[in-house]
């Protein structure tokens, strides 16, 4: 492994910050490592980009929601005559306006729903299930008359009490969300209703031996709560029919053909019906990837007969879209005293919220997927609670998890008085090692994190004493993470303008900068600059099936599918020039934006001279792919962390971060540093200040940026981070997904962090000073 | 009843029609079409509708269009000029300092404030101002380079 | 003939074996062959003629979303794992 080489320029070397290490042995590629300017980087720095809410189409209505103020309610009756009569008010809706659902289950691209769920969900039908649950809608002349509006539609309902826990939910006693609801166990259902929507067992060699093999054995139980995406932009969409039957959305989605899918099953029309362009989006991060807003303003549309736009508030984005899952997990981990893990058994209950699906099963999938370990138990239990519904959030399920097992392996490396890291290495997962839940490890570069910061100069740099004079005590922290990433489906149309630049043309819509990561890996294939390549991101009606921007898979499969479709352009291309050369295709390289004949360099012609000349070879040249790639790669993290604590205050200060990760190839390395850098800012609101507070009575209390904290700039220091290349040996240019894995490890780094300053196990999350203070025994 | 009011805007005079009840976001973004100014809260909490009034760096969420009488108003519009982008911009651009871009107006609009009244900050002193601009896609590590960078680079 | 691991829930049908062989060129006749030894085990994975929606197929490593139609070699190694979403 070796530093990579390259002129840093001035202002960067201020602030070092940043580097790569790769295995590669020489610099193979013109543009990919590059870091290039982002295509769409003009509009987006002077506010000409047009996301979800800066559409208005003439004779636009405004749609509002009315939302359960009651955690868990029957609906009595809903009587929207009032607000039918206010003048202003074209249309109201509820969910007798939407087609009654089946339990079906949709495979509507990465995620699988539940349509009956899913359209209860949007607008609720015989019940609410959490505070904020969406109830009626109206769309009217004006935002303040469909406000006006929305407080005179009527409901009359039974308060029914709420279950606020996993802990309440399983109760046998406890009340139901949905009374026909059992418990699914691999394909057999329970015989009575439940809160416990499934159970999942992962199990692995006999755990009970492997305990008493073990010398040392730690049993801790963990409790998280529920925390939300954070996006800045509200969910929006603007929907308008035509008298063709035709229905448009314009909107911010992480999925153009995901919300097409939803619609046309919620509506129940064709596909082709329904025509979904997706604006620039305003962070997602998992959240924007279900339908809320959608078929309502589409309903009230219909009924209107003009386009209504709707757009959440924030209080209503906190109320009424997913946050992801509370958790209770109880873990049990031995190792021997040569620093073997042995054995470990968990308990796994993750918060659904309204409806099932928590991302449990992912949960318990990558909480030891790190390490080998002979002998494994974990059991996972999907659990109803009167909450909005759980949404996918950067690699759902994973954090809750890890923040356990990396909490649990080191107290007992502290016991085993072993070094967290050399822990690490010593049980790290490798190739050809299988995963605590079955699947072989291809390559991958768990290992390499772990050389990487165990390397870097943060690790051993000398903490300031924690008997510092300001007061406050000090502490390090390690911790790792794993995500297996996804592939799925994508679609890429490479055109050759007559000036030689392409038009590329796909369907991923681009949260953080894989415009620009497309281009690049097209812009590699053809020989030519970053800035030759003209990335669009088109609707469902001018590309080719595409699936969500989610799952750290858009410059891996959107980009495989770039890479494929400057292939195709790339033989047609040799083909035309062969055809004006009079040679052989075959007999032709192209290098440097040049056609060379193999046997006599003398032949050539420039790329941009064909592409001047299509008319006279026969034609346009367009490139086409659609891919669903296999080869996808994992993606692994380890994290370093410096804190200190105030012990009269409980506050937490992150001093100093490192976040390490192997990336596979980094195609931009900016913009894979930024989703390394956002994952933990991600993990640091969650491990300190996020949660949702509840009353009592079901209530959400801080639905609103001031109570609901996230972290501003004050609140971290630079994140320094290391690439780690280990290519994956499954794509053209070796990448792995990068995006998810980088909010996994930060709870449990402060975690461990903390009590290396404080000298108390934190078990809860998040570890706000208030939970600091009562840990530490200073709040009795 | 709407108000009638008359403004500067990015340099240029402007008037405009509004309810007393609409915020001056309101009124860029729906009667005046200038769209950069972003809702995030609508409550002050994030900074996305950042611009700056009569010198001083405001929410826009928080002020009435009928305040704003008389006022020079500075948005992310008017940062680029001839045909060129504000080194702010370009720097932003450089260093990758936006991922999906909703906060990035509202950054721009807080560094030019800042860089008005501190030429040269320190990296304390630029996160100390930019605290309430929220963005929860960067960890803000390059927003707070490309600020400090552009101030290092002369403006 | 393709080494599936029979996930922990459904060891009560196969007597406890965690992991058997078995011919099938496709996962979907990996399951039938299962079905023939193990009664009752196809019904737990499919639903009709499809997996159910919430177990996902690993084969040598990698989720397939060809499902029943993913194709096996002599030496894959299959698991039957709960499907997951990213965010």
């Amino acid at each position: 492994m070796r530093e990579s080489d390259g002129v840093i320029p001035a202002h960067r070397a201020r602030f070092p910050g940043s580097k790569t290490v790769t295995d590669t042995k020489t610099r193979k590629y013109q543009v990919i490592g590059t870091r290039p300017i982002r295509h769409d980087g003009v509009d987006k720095v002077t506010g000409r980009a047009r996301y979800g809410a800066d559409i208005h189409l003439p004779g636009t209505l405004y749609g509002k929601v009315l939302r359960s103020p009651h955690a868990h309610a029957r609906i009595r009756s809903i009587d929207t005559s009032k607000a039918e009569a206010l003048p202003g008010v074209k249309a109201v809706a509820t969910a007798k306006d939407q087609p009654a659902l089946a339990d079906k289950i949709a495979d509507l691209g990465e995620a699988v729903m539940n349509l009956r769920d899913l359209a209860t969900n949007v607008l609720a039908v015989g019940k609410v299930l959490y505070h904020g649950h969406a109830v009626a809608a109206v769309a009217a002349t004006s935002l303040e008359i469909a406000e006006e509006a929305i407080a005179l539609i009527e409901v009359d309902y039974e308060v029914l009490p709420p279950v606020l826990s996993v802990e309440a939910a399983m109760q046998p006693d406890a009340p139901l969300l949905h009374p026909t609801l059992t418990t699914r166990s691999l394909g057999q259902q329970s015989e009575t209703p439940s809160n416990i929507a499934s159970h999942s067992k992962i199990k692995k060699g006999d755990v009970d031996a492997g305990f008493s093999q073990s010398a040392v054995i730690v049993e801790r139980e963990f409790k998280t709560s529920p925390v939300h995406q954070g996006y800045i932009e509200p969910h929006t969409v603007t929907a308008q029919w035509s008298e063709d039957g035709s229905l448009t959305l314009w909107l911010s989605t992480q999925g153009a053909f995901s919300v097409r899918d939803q619609i046309a099953e919620l509506l129940k029309i064709p596909v082709s019906q329904i025509r979904v362009v997706p604006l620039e989006i305003g962070g997602g991060f998992g959240g924007k990837i279900q339908v809320y807003l959608e078929p309502v303003a589409a309903v009230l549309a219909k009924k209107a007969g003009r386009p209504v736009k709707m757009t959440m508030t924030r209080a209503e984005v906190f109320m009424g879209t997913g946050p992801t899952s509370g958790s209770t997990i109880r873990l049990k981990m031995g190792a021997s005293q040569d620093g073997r893990l042995m054995a470990a058994q968990a308990y796994l209950a993750y918060e659904a919220g309204a409806y099932p699906g928590s991302p449990v099963g992912a949960g318990s999938m990558c909480m030891l997927a790190p390490y080998n370990i002979e002998n494994v138990q974990i059991d996972a239990y999907d659990v109803v609670v009167n909450k909005p519904k759980a949404a996918a959030y950067r690699a759902p399920g994973a954090t809750n998890a890890a923040f356990a097992s990396e909490s649990v392996i080191d107290e007992i490396c502290e016991r085993l008085e072993m070094d967290p890291l050399e822990f690490r290495l010593k049980n790290g997962a490798k190739e050809g090692d299988r995963r605590a839940d079955g699947p072989v490890f291809p390559r991958i570069g768990y290992l390499e994190t772990l050389e990487a910061a165990k390397a870097h100069p943060h690790y051993s740099a000398p903490l300031t004493r924690s008997d510092d004079s300001d007061g406050r005590k000090y502490g390090r922290g390690v911790a790792s993470g794993f995500w297996m990433n996804y592939g799925g489906q994508s679609t890429a149309y490479a055109s050759v303008n007559s000036d030689g630049t392409i038009n590329l043309v796909e369907g991923s819509t681009d949260i953080g900068g894989t415009r620009a990561s497309s281009a690049m890996q097209c812009a590699e294939t053809l020989g030519l600059a970053s800035e030759d390549v003209k990335p669009v991101v088109a609707d469902t009606g001018s590309i080719g099936y595409t699936e969500v921007t989610g799952g750290s898979r858009t410059t891996f499969a959107t980009g495989w599918a770039c890479f494929e479709a400057a292939q195709d352009v790339k033989r047609q291309m040799t083909e035309r020039a062969a055809r004006l050369l009079k040679i052989s295709p075959d007999d032709l390289d192209l290098a440097g934006g040049v056609f060379t004949s193999k046997k006599d360099s003398e032949k050539s012609i420039g790329f941009k001279e064909v592409a001047a000349r299509l008319g006279e070879t026969g034609g346009p040249v367009v490139g086409r792919a659609t891919v669903q790639p296999k080869g996808v790669g994992v993606a692994f993290a380890t994290h370093v962390v410096d804190v200190a604590v105030d012990p009269e205050t409980g506050k937490t200060d992150i001093l100093r971060y490192t976040a390490v990760q192997d990336v596979g190839r980094a195609i931009h390395p900016s913009y894979v540093e930024g989703q390394m850098q956002g994952g933990v800012a991600q993990g640091v609101g969650w491990a300190l200040n996020e949660e949702y507070y509840y009353d009592d009575g079901g209530r959400l209390l801080n639905a609103s940026f001031l109570d609901y904290r996230m972290p501003t700039c004050l609140d971290l220091p630079m994140i320094d981070t290391v690439i780690v290349e280990v290519p994956n040996p499954g794509h053209p240019f070796g990448v792995r997904g990068v995006g998810e894995v980088p909010i996994v490890p930060p709870p449990a780094a402060i975690a461990n962090a903390i009590y290396h300053a404080i000298g108390t196990r934190m078990n809860v999350l998040p570890m706000s000073p208030r939970e600091v203070l009562e840990a530490t025994g200073q709040l009795d | 009843m709407k108000t009638h009011v008359q403004a500067r805007i990015n340099g240029e005079e402007v008037e405009f029609l509004c309810e007393p009840s609409q915020s001056l976001l309101e009124v860029l973004r729906d009667v005046l079409g200038l769209t950069g100014a972003k809702e995030g809260c609508n409550n002050g909490n994030c900074g996305a509708c950042n611009v700056i009034l009569d010198g001083r760096l405001v929410n826009s969420c928080l002020v009435l269009g009928v305040e704003t009488q008389g006022s020079e108003i500075a948005t992310v519009e008017g940062m680029a000029a001839d045909g060129r982008l504000h080194p702010l911009q370009q720097r932003f651009l450089e260093e990758a300092a936006l991922q999906c871009g909703i906060c990035t107006p509202g950054f721009l609009v807080s560094a030019r404030a800042l860089l008005d009244v501190h030429p040269h900050p320190t990296e304390q002193q630029a996160r100390q101002w930019l605290a309430g601009n929220l963005c929860r896609c960067t960890g803000y590590d390059k927003i707070v380079r490309a600020v400090i960078g552009t101030a290092d680079g002369g403006r | 003939m393709a080494s599936v691991h029979i996930p922990s829930l459904l060891q009560d049908l196969t007597g406890g074996a965690d992991e058997v062989t078995a011919p099938g060129a496709t996962v979907g006749e990996l399951i039938e062959a299962l079905e023939e030894r193990f009664p009752g085990l196809r019904d737990r994975l499919c639903d009709g003629r499809r997996l159910r929606p919430a177990v996902a197929v690993w084969v040598d490593g990698e989720p397939s979303r060809e499902g029943l139609l993913q194709a096996l070699t002599d030496h894959s190694d299959v698991h039957f794992l709960p499907a997951i979403s990213g965010g």
